[in-house]
């Protein structure tokens, strides 16, 4: 339910100086009441959260405030004495403005530049990003503008300056732009601090949330305001109205609808005609090999030389700024691209969104949406392309959640501790703290609203001394208690790595993509190749890691050989193969949400609403019904069947691919003790399907296999540890948080050496650190990142406890229409699991077939 | 599966240098059970507290793990000589770190056998009281055990850290492992914090020239034998 809109009782011309006034009446505009409300809320002195869609005149909004009090002479002037040197100023900073981008910190820079110009305002505004050069930073600290515009990670680095306290105490607010999309990492936990402090340096401060709308409007709304003890406190929330609903269609194909895949393909001309018809299209996909996938296939059909490109993140920057470019200037009919485009910046007139495949979650499917028409009162258009059966019933359910407005954002984050880590050495860093005091201000910030002390404690003892049981690193320390207790850094070193390291993306290892001319010599030569090459950008070591010399995977467009890996570059040659021999689909970084999953399950079991979807999906479910089973809402069904000499189990949770995942890891180990002998399994958003030697339908039918007892949430308990201490996915995850926590080091003080050489393997670390140290603060970190992550364990333990008593088994001669999908993938899709010693086996024994002929 | 478990399940392999069998040990390790002799390398001790010292705060408990890990194998074979093949200390000082609780754990592996420290480049100057005989490099038979590796016949050696990575369909597994061509022989570091060299780098083209050369992957329960060229 949608917060009502507020109403505004002050007319404009209370509220808005005469030549703002005339500004918006010489341009044919009026202010809108999102605006006006804004500016009402600044006049009482109240911090408020906008929610408004893409084009309603956000930014605008959440500046109007700061423009008119700027518009007007200070009223006190303040002398403000900086470390050791008294400086006078007029006003000093006043207002700070945050985005996720700093893309997005330069274009409102510009925009912002217009309406100030044109009103002959005395503001001063600049951007402060990495790319700001070190001369014009300093001088920003020292005689800062009125308005600066800068990122999380460049909040954090002024605040651990000394300049920090001298720089922030004239602040009057604080702009915080695309909120809704900070908050759900753990830029938005450091961001969170970053405020804390600067409550407490500008008690004045107020501050102005930028949002989309989102699920819980009050939850977000907390982040704007300094939590008090134990009680939640809110800012205003003014929600703007009258956004013209969208109009979004599903693709009604002449095709046949695939059973499994992401590709699409079977749409490709319908997609192809729909660019043409339209004067700007933009495609998303949910990954990058699906963009390189189907930016191929669209130049393979564009007959009418149409201006297509491609854009993702891990292009070649030159190559990116030049789509990006040629978008602004009207020169595109189309782009291909990923979720790199789903913020920020203006794009001009995009006329329709075509988004293929899953749409994953309604929110984020209507923000995409939201890119297509910058005009607020006009419809965006979209069409949703289903690239097979169950993503129908996704979009299915997608449409009518975005016609219901409901909406699927995450809950606000708990903060997490390594975040605060990171946030602890970074006070040190500036002037030095008292734990109490320091304490108390970090419950503050909302998302550490329940931080426990002792949680707290460790944290400091973490960043000191590394916070461990053996206390042997007293002498190492990185930051000291001076007599008063108040904590410092110990060495100058330490603020360096610091400010080397500060920020919370850890980028996966991403290794550089050159194209050189292939070894023409067959296979396995070990002859060198050319060295050089053109850089195509930039792919994720795990991939390449997953590949023999040889095969051939979709990158920069077109299908490429693997050569070799030499340091951290990548050769790649030109393949004449029309199909790559590796997939390289990952799934996408979001699971499918757990809202549209539950809506999906409604409708499944709802055999009335199926006369919505496709006839050709219809049938298909109709047919699962007469031979197996419709599974209800709450329901599990599991199915069992032989195929070719292998017995499969195959299970339907629809709980997202990061929870079957986990599922289908469990599952195979208690398969294995049962002695199900289980081989592999494969998990889609919607299944998990498990095959083995074993006959599990004959196990059940003997009560040898219990299913109850099988998909009991207990293997979320010494399952899930043995697996825990091995797996590579938690693995990763400990390295995020032991970076992130300023452990391991990025980036390196003194010498550049390539991170390949220097980089300590962090998975030594946590194997001993878990023998010898479970419940070590970082450890305790990455499991809360483990919850919601990578792992989804949360999600997995909520749908285990769901579905107790409620399992229905069908024991089948044969596959099931709905197991059809999975099994299709098998082969074609990864086979998850962890690699193990069968992986060994098996190329020990490729060898011996070969040595025997 | 605890670390324990997976050491008692039969885990040995052999692997032959110079004519002469060795078991390759699940462990890292390398025995010759006629000479109950048993060789270990690379334990690179101290390098957790090597690494604070530098502000890089590693859980300082690699030194214990590396020597539980030696007692165990240790216990297993009661070999009459262990030989530990360079590198045992992570810096020149590293020994003045150990704890009172290691060096007793150290004293302990050493009593009833004789134990041979090998020097090698991080530990060029080996402590005198660390019990244990300080050699270069040690003679038995056919066989010369050094820390880093000639490429002559008959050689064990270490320094390198060699680990090779296995991939198929889109997985891979990265292991450390034993490298050998029958005639010579590169072992895997044993130290908990040692990383690792793929066995595709140049560095081994070196020693193994243009011979073909097996890798030897510690796995999950059992020694794997794969031939280098398989590896990436």
């Amino acid at each position: 339910m949608p917060p009502p809109i507020l109403t505004v009782s002050a007319e404009p011309a209370a509220l808005l100086p005469d030549r703002f006034l005339r500004w918006f009446a010489g341009r044919g505009w009026s202010p809108r009441e999102h605006q006006m409300a804004l500016l009402e809320k600044a006049r009482e002195d109240r911090s408020a959260l906008l929610i408004a869609p893409t084009g309603a005149g956000k930014t605008l909004a959440g500046f109007l405030p700061t423009l008119v009090e700027l518009s007007s002479p200070r009223s006190e002037k303040s002398n403000v004495v900086s470390t050791g040197r008294a400086v006078q100023r007029s006003g000093g900073l006043h207002t700070l403005y945050i985005s996720p981008l700093k893309a997005l910190a330069v274009d409102i820079a510009r925009n912002l530049e217009r309406p100030i110009a044109e009103m002959g305002l005395p503001i001063k505004v600049e951007t402060r990003t990495g790319d700001t050069p070190v001369s014009r930073r300093q001088r920003q600290r020292r005689y800062p503008p009125d308005i600066l515009l800068t990122t999380p990670e460049q909040l954090a680095l002024l605040l651990s300056s000394d300049d920090g306290p001298f720089l922030f105490s004239s602040l009057k607010r604080i702009v915080l732009d695309e909120l809704h999309a900070l908050v759900t990492s753990k830029r938005g936990d450091l961001l969170s601090l970053g405020l804390a402090r600067l409550w407490r340096l500008a008690p004045q401060m107020r501050a102005i949330g930028l949002s989309a709308t989102v699920a819980e409007p009050e939850q977000l709304a907390r982040f704007l305001m300094p939590q008090p003890d134990g009680q939640a406190r809110s800012a205003d929330i003014v929600t703007a109205g009258g956004a013209a609903p969208p109009v979004v269609e599903m693709l009604d194909t002449r095709e046949r609808l695939p059973w499994s895949g992401h590709s699409a393909r079977h749409a490709l001309s319908e997609v192809y005609e729909l660019i043409k018809e339209n004067k700007t299209t933009l495609v998303f996909v949910n990954t990058r090999s699906q963009a390189e996938m189907l930016f191929q296939d669209l130049w393979r059909m564009n007959d009418d030389g149409l201006a297509i490109a491609l854009h993702h993140g891990s292009l070649d920057v030159a190559q990116r700024r030049k789509v990006e470019d040629a978008m602004a200037a009207g020169r595109l009919r189309g782009v291909v691209c990923t979720s790199s485009l789903d913020l920020g910046v203006d794009w001009g007139d995009v006329d329709l969104v075509i988004n293929i495949g899953a749409p994953k979650g309604a929110s984020r499917l209507m923000q995409r949406i939201g890119r297509a028409n910058h005009r607020f009162d006009e419809a965006s258009r979209a069409v949703l392309v289903p690239a097979n059966r169950f993503e129908v019933l996704e979009c299915r359910v997608a449409i009518d959640a975005i016609a219901e407005n409901a909406q699927d954002t995450p809950p606000l984050r708990l903060g997490a501790l390594d975040v605060l880590a990171q946030h602890v050495l970074g006070c040190a860093c500036g002037e030095p703290f008292l734990s109490d005091e320091l304490y108390r201000e970090v419950r503050t910030a909302a998302p550490y609203a329940d931080l426990a002390r002792n949680d707290f404690d460790d944290v400091v003892d973490f960043v000191a001394t590394g916070g461990y049981a053996l206390k042997t690193y007293e002498r190492f320390a990185r930051i000291k208690q001076d007599k008063q207790g108040r904590f410092r850094v110990a060495n100058p070193r330490v603020r360096q790595s610091y400010r080397l390291n500060v920020g919370t993306i850890v980028e996966e290892t991403m290794l550089k993509v050159r194209l050189v001319r292939s070894r023409s010599t067959g296979t396995g030569s070990t002859g060198a190749i050319a060295r050089g090459g053109r850089v195509l950008g930039e792919i994720e070591e795990v991939f390449i890691e997953g590949l023999s010399p040889g095969d051939t995977f979709v990158f920069g467009g077109e299908v490429v050989r693997y050569e070799a890996l030499a340091e951290d570059q990548v050769y790649v040659s030109r393949a004449h193969d029309k199909d790559p021999k590796v997939p390289s689909y990952m799934g996408g970084k979001f699971p499918l949400s757990t809202y549209l999953a539950e809506r999906v399950r409604k409708l499944l079991d709802d055999g009335r609403a199926w006369r919505g979807l496709p006839e050709q999906v219809r049938d298909w479910l109709s047919l699962q019904r007469d031979v197996s089973h419709v599974p209800g809402v709450r329901e599990l069904l599991v199915e069992t069947f032989p195929r070719g000499n292998k017995h499969y189990l195959i299970c339907y949770p629809f709980e997202g691919r990061l929870a079957h995942q986990t599922l289908g890891m469990l599952l195979t180990r208690r398969l294995e003790r049962a002695r199900a002998r289980p081989l592999g399994f494969v998990a889609n958003e919607y299944s998990v399907a498990i095959w083995g030697l074993g006959d599990a339908s004959f196990m059940i039918r003997n009560g040898q296999l219990n299913l109850d007892a099988l998909f009991s949430p207990d293997m979320l308990g010494d399952d899930l540890e043995a697996w825990l201490a091995e797996s590579a996915l938690m693995k990763r995850t400990f390295r995020n948080c032991a970076i992130i926590s300023g452990l391991i080091e990025r980036r390196f003080t003194g010498e550049e050496k390539s991170r390949r050489q220097v980089l300590f393997s962090t998975d030594l670390v946590y194997d001993v650190l878990r023998k010898h140290q479970a419940d070590h603060v970082l450890l305790r970190a990455a499991r809360a990142d483990a919850a919601t992550g990578l792992l989804d364990l949360r999600r997995l333990g909520d749908m285990l406890a769901r579905i107790r008593g409620r399992i229905t088994h069908k024991e089948l001669d044969h596959v099931s229409p709905l197991a059809v999908p999975a099994l299709l993938e098998i082969g074609r899709e990864s086979v998850y699991g962890e690699a193990s010693d069968e992986l060994l086996v098996e190329a020990a024994e490729e060898l011996v077939r070969q040595a025997m002929g | 599966m605890t670390e324990q478990e997976a050491l008692s399940i039969s885990s040995t392999r052999t692997l032959d240098v110079a004519s002469v069998s060795f078991h390759a040990d699940l462990s890292g390790a390398l025995v010759w059970e006629e000479e109950r002799l048993l060789v270990v390398s690379d334990l690179h001790l101290e390098k957790g507290s090597s690494f604070a010292m530098r502000g890089v705060l590693l859980p300082p408990f690699d030194t214990v793990a590396t020597l539980s890990r030696l007692a165990a194998v240790i216990a297993r074979h009661d070999p009459r000589v262990v030989i530990a093949l360079g590198d045992s200390f992570h810096d020149r000082t590293a020994h003045e770190r150990l704890s009172d609780d290691d060096r007793d754990a150290v004293s302990a592996l050493q009593s009833g056998r004789d134990w041979i420290w090998i020097s090698g480049n991080h530990d060029p100057a080996l402590p005198r009281d660390l019990g244990g005989t300080i050699a270069d490099e040690v003679m038995v038979g056919p066989i010369t055990f050094r820390h880093e590796p000639t490429g002559a016949a008959g050689e064990i050696a270490g320094h390198l850290h060699p680990k090779a990575r296995v991939s198929a369909r889109g997985r891979s597994m990265e292991r450390r492992c034993f490298a050998s061509d029958g005639e010579r022989a590169i072992m895997p570091a044993f130290g908990a914090y040692a990383g690792g060299l793929s066995i595709r780098d140049a560095a081994f083209a070196k020693i193994f020239g243009a011979r073909h050369f097996t890798a030897h992957l510690l796995g999950d329960r059992r020694v794997h034998a794969i031939a280098a060229s398989r590896c990436s």
